[in-house]
């Protein structure tokens, strides 16, 4: 018998340099060190059963990252998150450790929607009444976006799938962004979008986007959504 | 927290920016008004090489046991970040604490294969260091070198304050007490190195002087001082269970080369393969207490979590705890779901029950150093490996399930003929024919066997019985490397074997370098002022500015790689002494010549010297 566990993880400092991949490596290894009992997967080369909700890109902070394991045995949830802290390096921290019901789906599968802060390193958005401007940029019917990777051009509609957008009193850009599988947005796009509609130019390196939750969505008959975090599960 | 040293706007331009944000598990840091010394500890290479280098794992972890001394690392930028450090003017710093290396006490460079040169110079300059010893002034870090290829240091003298020559483990506290007795008395550089040139194992480049002859060859050396001595003997380890061990090593973020917990089981090596450096470098053998192994594989575990664990050694099958520890592992690993990964055993039944236990035999391959085609050859190198022990391994491990054969051989090595390059493709094509033997029809999973043939080509080293042997010209390796393809196309099981060869242009310099005197310093700083560096990476070795480099300084590559060197000849390493005497390797250089084999220490003592220290099987009988 296994139980699942789900761990709440931020993300900062230099840390953001680590990619996704390495992240988990990482965290394959503090499991070893912390001596928690992780369910392996059967065959010649067993793998620790560990899955992560929603990737993060390099340079991104975050205080709402999210993973799933099985355990055999393990003392209690605090006792798991003190034997994690005990291990980790500055920039890591495990925020919170919940035992899930056993019909929930994984980290990765819940994932609908990611909250997200937009800062500027140094001094703010050079945008008078930016919250003004954030409505009256939301309140477009359409916000057409093209998309463009190696192999494919695509225009997508970033309204379908933003759903909340303000500025906070500290000047910074508040987002609520779809981040399911399907139709994930990234926050870059948004505020490229936005740019050019408050008429700005604002190069990447010169603003920090923090992710600050993840959420799934647990509507029901005749909500459109209902986000909850996704630590808020069982 | 830690300011980086790089701004995000770099770090998000660069590959890899996880090679210069430091933060690792188990990377140390201090106070640095704590500390009496700051010591950069570099390999000069990218970071994913130098993370996987033992050696500086355990002078890290020896040097930050000592409260009053911070050791950092660093590693080559890469040539994008490397592009962006000079046209910023960023001086180069060490991962922990972020800060240039040029406010630091000691620059120690591990220095492990000769082709890493010219990053030697890249890290000092991109230090905002003077690249020459004798330009450095009074506020700029003692630059030391250490590692293997400082048993020949000349070539690179030039850029060195000082050489560490041998095993780190002895001298290091004794150099910094007298660098903090200096400093507190009021001396200056000169005054420290006067003193440092005192101490066992350590040499001061600029204190020594070559003379040469007419021909190019050195007749003699001067020393600027009567009370430094003439000759430096290495340092050396004799009890390598009672010392420094790093038992919580730094645990990379992103993938490298070794990525595993390293058990250093023996140094030194019994076997007397004569074309070998590090055989005699490192004489004599001394094992590692297998009780105390087992208690670091444990705890290094834990402390990395590392999910694999290797062996380290010249010559594994010869540690005579093999059986033990390796028991140990395979139940301790097995319950832990740690990969053991086996250096490479000696192949006979003990070692194939071993391997199938640890790896999936369908995935996994064999691999076979015989190093020459033939025994006649064999018997030259002195390489005691049969074609019988080869063919009734092989035939073993068919039985057993595996299917794929790697072979290494060199090419070019001293007395070789046609008739010893035919034998390669010869002796690959019996191991093919022996699977065809073995395995019956239906039995074959793959329906096929896979032979893997490796050449490389040979370059004499220093401290070994083949440093009088003239070495190939590139066209000779080329040719030789085309002949065995060729004797490969010719066998009847050709379809069963693939051939792999490397190319002729590195070698040659490697040989240069190898054997050089200080004329060559000139050479490698004007090559990478025209842009050389990262030459082991093919992409950026760039032959033809080295060609010009050399005409340019008026040095002919000749001199030090084809000539046929005289018995007498005073060579730019004699005054170091490993332990093994000249006139024993030169007994073994006639013997190789008169295709003689020489037992090894277990057999029989070849009074190589080295049992001086105190130490050795022959010593220990």
């Amino acid at each position: 018998m296994s139980v699942k566990i789900r761990i709440k993880f931020a993300k900062y400092g230099a840390m953001k340099f680590i990619g996704h991949l390495d992240m988990m490596r990482f965290f394959q290894k503090a499991i070893r060190r912390a001596d928690i009992d992780i369910r392996y997967s059967e065959g010649f080369s067993p793998h620790q059963i560990m899955s992560f909700a929603a990737p993060l890109g390099v340079g991104i902070e975050s205080y709402g990252e999210y993973m799933d394991i099985e355990v055999l045995s393990m003392a209690s949830t605090e006792d798991m998150k003190q034997a994690l802290n005990r291990v980790m390096v500055e920039g890591v921290e495990v925020l919170s450790v919940n035992i899930l019901p056993d019909n929930v789906k994984n980290a990765m599968a819940s994932v609908a929607a990611a909250s997200y802060k937009l800062q500027m390193k140094e001094g703010e958005f050079p945008v008078d009444n930016l919250n003004e401007k954030l409505q009256s940029f939301y309140g477009q019917a359409q916000i057409p976006y093209i998309k463009e990777t190696k192999k494919s051009v695509a225009e997508l509609d970033l309204k379908q799938g933003l759903y909340e957008i303000d500025a906070d009193a500290d000047g910074a850009i508040n987002m609520l962004v779809n981040a399911s599988s399907s139709g994930n947005i990234k926050p870059t796009m948004v505020f490229e979008k936005f740019c050019e509609f408050a008429g700005i130019v604002i190069s990447p390196p010169a603003y920090q986007v923090t992710r600050l939750e993840t959420y799934t969505d647990i509507a029901k008959d005749g909500e459109q959504h209902h986000f909850i975090p996704l630590a808020s599960v069982g | 927290m830690r300011k980086l040293a790089l701004s995000d706007d770099i770090l998000m331009r660069v590959e890899k920016p996880a090679r210069y944000i430091g933060n690792e598990v188990n990377s140390v840091v201090k106070d640095k008004e704590k500390v009496a010394v700051r010591f950069a500890m570099c390999f000069p290479d990218v970071y994913e090489i130098g993370m996987s280098h033992l050696g500086i794992q355990i002078i890290y972890s020896m040097l930050n046991e000592w409260d009053d001394v911070w050791c950092e690392r660093v590693y080559s930028p890469w040539v994008d970040l490397d592009k962006i450090m000079r046209e910023q003017s960023i001086p180069l710093f060490g991962l922990e604490s972020q800060e240039p290396i040029k406010d630091m006490d000691f620059l120690g460079i591990t220095i492990q294969y000769e082709m890493c040169y010219t990053n030697i110079l890249q890290v000092l300059d991109l230090a905002q260091i003077p690249l020459l010893a004798k330009e450095r002034g009074e506020d700029m870090p003692i630059v030391i070198g250490g590692g293997p290829c400082t048993y020949n240091p000349e070539p690179i003298a030039d850029f060195f304050d000082l050489f560490y020559i041998g095993e780190g483990e002895t001298q290091y506290r004794r150099l910094f007490d007298w660098y903090i007795e200096n400093r507190d008395k009021g001396g200056g550089r000169k005054d420290f190195l006067r003193g440092a040139a005192e101490i066992p194992g350590i040499y001061v480049p600029q204190f020594y002087e070559e003379e040469y002859r007419e021909d190019g060859t050195i007749s003699g050396r001067q020393k600027l001082y009567d009370d430094i001595p003439d000759t430096i003997m290495k340092e050396i380890v004799m009890d390598v269970t009672n010392t420094y061990y790093p038992l919580k090593p730094v645990v990379p973020f992103i993938k490298v080369t070794q990525d595993r917990v390293v058990l250093e089981i023996q140094r030194g090596c019994i076997r007397g393969c004569r074309f070998c450096q590090a055989g005699q470098l490192y004489r004599p053998v001394r094992e590692r207490d297998a009780d105390k192994l087992k208690r670091y594989a444990v705890e290094m575990l834990k402390n990395t979590g590392h999910e694999e664990i290797s062996l380290s050694s010249l010559s594994s099958s010869d540690y005579s705890q093999l059986n033990e520890l390796l028991d140990f592992l395979i139940e301790d690993c097995d319950r832990k779901h740690i990969n053991i990964s086996l250096p490479s055993l000696r192949i006979d039944a003990f070692s194939l029950d071993v391997m199938s236990k640890v790896q999936d035999v369908k995935k996994s391959s064999l691999t076979f150093a015989p190093e020459a085609g033939s025994q006649r050859l064999r018997d030259v190198i002195n390489k005691g490996l049969t074609e019988e022990v080869i063919l009734k391994g092989s035939a073993l491990a068919f039985e057993g399930g595996w299917t794929r054969v790697k072979l290494y051989f060199m090419l070019g090595l001293p007395t070789e003929t046609e008739e010893d390059i035919k034998g390669i493709g010869d002796l690959s094509n019996k191991i093919a024919a022996t699977f065809f033997d073995t395995v019956p029809k239906d039995k074959r999973v793959n329906g096929k066997v896979q032979i893997v043939t490796s050449t490389s080509f040979f370059v004499p080293k220093p401290f070994t019985p083949f440093q009088w042997a003239p070495m190939c010209t590139k066209e000779e390796f080329l040719d030789k490397a085309y002949q065995t393809k060729q004797g490969i196309m010719e066998q009847l099981n050709q379809k069963s074997i693939k051939y792999n060869w490397h190319e002729a242009d590195v070698s040659v310099l490697e040989g240069v370098f190898a054997r050089g005197d200080r004329k060559i310093a000139k050479v490698i700083l004007e090559a990478y002022k025209r842009g050389c560096i990262f030459d082991s990476w093919s992409e950026y070795f760039h032959n033809d500015v080295w060609m010009e480099c050399f005409e340019t300084c008026g040095l002919d590559i000749g001199f030090y790689t084809t000539r046929e060197r005289a018995d007498d000849e005073i060579f730019p390493w004699d005054f170091l002494d490993c332990g093994v005497t000249k006139e024993f390797l030169l007994r073994e250089w006639k013997k190789a010549q008169t295709q003689t084999v020489s037992p090894n220490c277990r057999e029989q003592c070849q009074g190589c010297g080295a049992n001086r220290f105190g130490g050795g099987i022959c010593y220990e009988r």
